[in-house]
């Protein structure tokens, strides 16, 4: 019954949007290039499921790498940046210049460096998606309570075990927050490298059919490529959601009593 | 609970501690916190210490715990029984959120590399100790404020430590639990026959657990008073509506009003 409610509303808020839209492009003769109806998507859905699954598994695969990446990578500049102060006040100018600098604007350069194909677009998703990481990593280690810092100082805890049975532990709900959020960017930063990283050898990714279907005017295919895309960006971002969970469920309040 | 024991423990294992012209300044706070000052605590002894907030009392125990150094002068700790095993009691439990309360209790032997069979045999005797043998699984969320800190104290006693600081580690409980932690601490000092200093702004509190209070003036901490209560050697609650307790408790808030608190 639970399940109900909270399913229920967002449902039929979904339905009426979807009939009033189908409604109006019908009953305004929007062309279906502007606009196409609900069904006409749903029809385009269809006919093309198996070319959009292998775009989505394309674009999926090199999202999941950047992403997996910026995990890794994120969480050790992270640590290395709070080890040293002059490490984060040398380093983490740049890394804001990461979160600033328009992908579209650098994805070109991907491509001269990393040639065409999955290594630029995962590198793409990559640059996207690493600063919040850092940042939430960072502030995860840097908010450890001086207490218990003195606490491992007083019995001679050595820097590793500091880091694995203090930091770490303690930094973890503000990593998982900053891996929720590199979820999503990770496939924004597959899709923007794609639409300049073209084709990859192992097929087009949800960008290049995004870039075809506006070259052919075929709206509908475009909204459900961007359907896709969405889907890929919530699949990721449940995972890291069950992730945080299965880890934090026994001690952190964020994860409790859902 | 343990109930306080009358004899005095024999022999004396604790710890004596001396601190000669201790001094500490910090940048941003006007003056030395500590400005030379010299400290000398018997082994096995229980000592209170009074001052007013922002005196350098809890300074004075960050550096004898080696936790902070100081700009001059010297701390010497003296054991007869090997080494000095300091621990430490902060203000707030702080438990590591992510461990129950056994592998909280043996974190300072994991730290200093005592086997996984041995610290948890050890962290069992400590939690047991503290009244708390049948929460060993519990979580930290799952136990109340005063629980959190008897964890606390079995995780500081956990490595039979001979020297035990506290830096007013029941200021945040309500006055019941507080009286019974007070109890349960004293109990243990005179079974372990451990040196305590422990911070404390309560005068009642100071009076009703030390052998001797030390009273701190202001910044720069300075000595204003140094008692030997007058008090029998057993405490239980009773002794708090005795005219001795309330002279003792009179004299040391009338030396904290003096230093300026």
């Amino acid at each position: 019954m639970r399940g109900f409610r909270t399913l229920a509303p967002p449902l039929v808020a979904l339905a009426l949007i979807l009939a009033t839209w189908e409604v109006l492009a019908r009953a305004l003769q929007i062309p279906a290039f502007l606009l196409p109806p609900p069904s006409a998507v749903a029809r385009a859905t269809l006919a093309e499921l198996g070319d959009l699954a292998l775009a989505a598994s394309v674009t999926g695969r090199a999202a999941l790498y950047g992403f997996l990446m910026s995990a890794c990578v994120g969480t050790l500049v992270a640590i290395a940046m709070s080890s040293s102060r002059i490490l984060e006040r040398a380093f983490y100018p740049y890394t804001v210049f990461l979160q600033t600098v328009p992908i579209v604007a650098i994805a070109p350069l991907l491509v001269l460096w990393f040639g065409a194909g999955l290594r630029s677009v995962m590198v793409s998703s990559f640059i996207v998606s690493v600063f919040p990481v850092i940042t939430n990593a960072l502030s995860g280690i840097r908010s450890v309570e001086p207490a218990l810092r003195d606490l491992f100082r007083l019995y001679g805890a050595s820097r590793l075990s500091t880091l694995t049975k203090l930091e770490l532990p303690a930094a973890l709900p503000a990593i998982v927050t900053g891996l929720r959020v590199a979820a999503g960017l990770s496939v924004i930063g597959a899709i923007v490298g794609e639409f300049v990283a073209g084709f990859s050898e192992s097929g087009a990714g949800l960008g290049i059919v995004i870039l075809s279907s506006y070259r052919q005017m075929r709206t509908d295919l475009l909204f459900s490529a961007v359907l896709f895309a969405a889907l890929l960006g919530l699949v990721l971002f449940g995972a890291v959601n069950l992730a945080g969970h299965l880890l934090l469920s026994r001690w952190h309040p964020s994860a409790r009593n859902p | 609970m343990l109930a306080p024991l009358p004899d005095p423990p024999e022999p004396k294992r604790g710890v004596r501690v001396s601190a000669r012209g201790v001094e500490r300044a910090f940048r941003g706070v006007g003056g030395a916190v500590l400005g030379g000052l010299d400290l000398d605590l018997a082994a096995g002894s229980f000592v209170a210490l009074l001052g007013p907030s922002g005196c350098g009392k809890s300074t004075l125990l960050r550096v004898i715990a080696g936790l902070d150094s100081p700009d001059a002068g010297s701390v010497t700790l003296d054991s007869t029984s090997g080494a000095a095993r300091v621990a430490f009691v902060f203000q707030d439990a702080h438990l590591l959120p992510w461990r129950d309360v056994l592998s909280n209790a043996a974190l300072p032997l994991e730290l200093t590399g005592t086997g996984a069979a041995e610290r948890r045999a050890a962290a069992r005797d400590a939690l047991d100790a503290v009244g708390l043998g049948d929460a060993t699984h519990k979580m930290p969320h799952e136990l109340s404020g005063g629980m959190r800190m008897r964890v606390s104290l079995a995780r500081a006693l956990v490595t039979r430590p001979n020297l035990l600081l506290l830096d007013e580690p029941f200021a945040a409980l309500d006055e019941l639990t507080r009286q019974r932690l007070d109890d349960q601490l004293r109990a243990l000092w005179a079974e372990l026959g451990l040196t305590v200093l422990f911070v404390t702004h309560s005068v009642d509190e100071a009076a009703y657990l030390a052998e001797r209070a030390i009273v701190f003036s202001a910044r720069p901490a300075r000595i204003v008073a140094d008692r030997t209560l007058a008090l029998p050697r057993a405490r239980t609650s009773a002794l708090r509506a005795e005219p001795a307790f309330g002279a003792e408790a009179r004299a040391l808030r009338e030396a904290l009003e003096q230093g300026g608190g």
